[in-house]
């Protein structure tokens, strides 16, 4: 049950939907760090394992009974386009996390292919992130990050890492692959975080 | 309860639970404490924050982090909100809310920036501002432990109005050491001139590197990454410097 709090109302103006240096674009630009992984969903896992090394693993089949969500979102990627109200289809990570046991604030996301990307724990939550598997009511195809990738659209897209296969809790945060190579550690779009020092 | 405090399960640490405003006190014209009511709190370190979540009667809904302020006693929790002008939330949570007044937190958060009893090493802690917030609860919690870790504490605010849980911090703790700096305007007759954190200020109230202090640094990200660069600058190993930035999310 929600506590409404009186007099308490929104500050600011409903903001305009495209974030600062951005532009909106209608198709769906393909931007990889390398080539795409060929993936068997055979073999396909999603991994979250704890700062102690505790592991779950949930397969194709697992991952496909869960309880699914279909966000539409805004995307915003680095290389400045925005695309609005994209449809999707995924698991939420509040679903995922439920019952791991941890006292770590950062996830160190790890993909098929090597990727990896960084965030603070709090932004994989409370409705904020999903590992998404359909796009505009298809599969997703390999080159969005198919069979599945991460979601997190309030931060920009290098973050939803493409080929998803697993998380790691970390008590200390340990930058990734753009993170590493002097992309913003955090990325949050409409402070225009691109590079270190933004 | 150490253990289970910290490493709870996240469904539990990811509830939104109703709390009450039970008490409220001003710590400066523009800080204030807040003392909650909080059912079923499961416990917490000195360094944890909290997430506040406010909603309009129109469904619009804001939440921010606060650092918990209090040391673990029984299902009472203090935070202290700083005003900043214009914000959305800590206005109203000074101005607005009352006694008796419900709100929404979740909690605790942060498994890192903690100090826990057990630990026995020198701890430096510096804060810039509203970041004493939850180096005060590590204070609060060496003391309720009867610990004897030394502490040090190096405190930098704008001017002698802006120091935030004076009267405490005045009261004799036996092992803390306080250090007070001033960027702005300093008291009359202040040995240091005003102006913000340098290298000497940590040599001087701080601990030398080799005796392997843990240093806890929190406030506004610019005053975070400048002390933290510092203390590496001086040979403090970065594994032993943490971190907590107060920018506005999380950055
Ligand atoms: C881990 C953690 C612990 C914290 N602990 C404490 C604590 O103990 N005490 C404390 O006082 N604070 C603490 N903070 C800070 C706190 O979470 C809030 O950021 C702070 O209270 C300001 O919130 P606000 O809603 O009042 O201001 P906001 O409405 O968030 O505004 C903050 C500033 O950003 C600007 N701004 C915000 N949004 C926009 C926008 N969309 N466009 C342009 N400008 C914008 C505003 O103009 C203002 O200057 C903590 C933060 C973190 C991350």
């Amino acid at each position: 049950m929600t506590v409404i709090s009186r007099g308490f109302h929104r500050r600011r103006p409903v903001d305009e939907k495209l974030p600062p240096g951005q532009y909106e674009t209608r198709d769906f630009p393909v931007l990889s760090a390398g080539p795409t992984p060929r993936i068997d969903l055979d073999t396909w896992s999603f991994d979250i394992s704890n700062e102690s090394g505790a592991k779950r693993s949930w397969s194709w089949a697992q991952m496909m009974a869960l309880p699914y969500e279909t966000p539409v979102v805004d995307l915003h990627c680095v290389t400045k386009w925005s695309k609005f109200g994209t449809r999707w289809q995924g698991v939420s990570l509040d679903v995922l996390l439920a019952d791991v046991e941890t006292s770590a604030d950062y996830a160190l996301v790890h993909s098929y292919g090597g990727y990896t990307t960084n965030l603070p724990l709090d932004d994989l939550l409370d409705g904020k992130a999903w590992i998404a598997y359909r796009y505009d009511g298809e599969d997703l195809p390999p080159q969005h990050g198919g069979p599945a990738r991460l979601l997190v659209p309030h931060l920009y897209l290098w973050k939803s890492a493409k080929w998803v296969h697993g998380i790691e809790l970390k008590l200390q945060d340990e930058p990734g692959f753009w993170e590493t190579a002097g992309y913003n550690n955090y990325g949050d779009p409409w402070r225009e975080q691109r590079y270190w020092g933004d | 309860m150490a253990g289970t405090a910290l490493l709870g399960r996240l469904s539990e640490r990811l509830r939104w639970r109703a709390c009450t405003l039970v008490e409220e006190r001003n710590e400066t014209s523009s800080a204030r404490t807040l003392v909650f009511d909080v059912p079923d709190w499961p416990g917490h370190f000195g360094g944890q924050h909290v997430d506040v979540r406010l909603t309009a009667e129109d469904g619009y809904s804001a939440q921010r982090s606060y650092s918990i302020a209090s040391a673990e006693a029984g299902g009472r929790l203090e935070l202290t909100v700083q005003r900043v002008a214009e914000g959305e939330v800590s206005p109203y949570l000074i101005d607005q809310l009352a006694v008796g007044d419900q709100i929404e937190l979740r909690g605790p958060v942060g498994g890192w920036f903690v100090w826990q009893p057990e630990q026995t090493e020198p701890v430096l802690l510096v804060a810039g501002g509203s970041g004493l917030v939850p180096l005060m609860a590590m204070i609060r919690a060496r003391r309720a432990a009867g610990s004897r870790a030394p502490f040090r504490l190096i405190y930098s605010v704008r001017s002698p109005g802006d120091r935030i849980y004076l009267a405490e911090l005045r009261r004799l703790d036996p092992g803390l050491d306080t250090t007070f700096l001033y960027t702005r305007e300093a008291p009359d007759g202040w040995p240091r001139p005003a102006g913000r954190l340098d290298a000497e200020d940590l040599a001087r109230a701080g601990w030398p590197p080799d005796f392997e202090p843990t240093v806890y640094v929190c406030g506004p990200t610019g005053f975070v990454e400048h002390a933290a660069d510092l203390l590496v600058d001086l040979g403090h190993d970065a594994e032993r410097i943490r971190t907590e930035r107060f920018g506005p999310s999380g950055g």
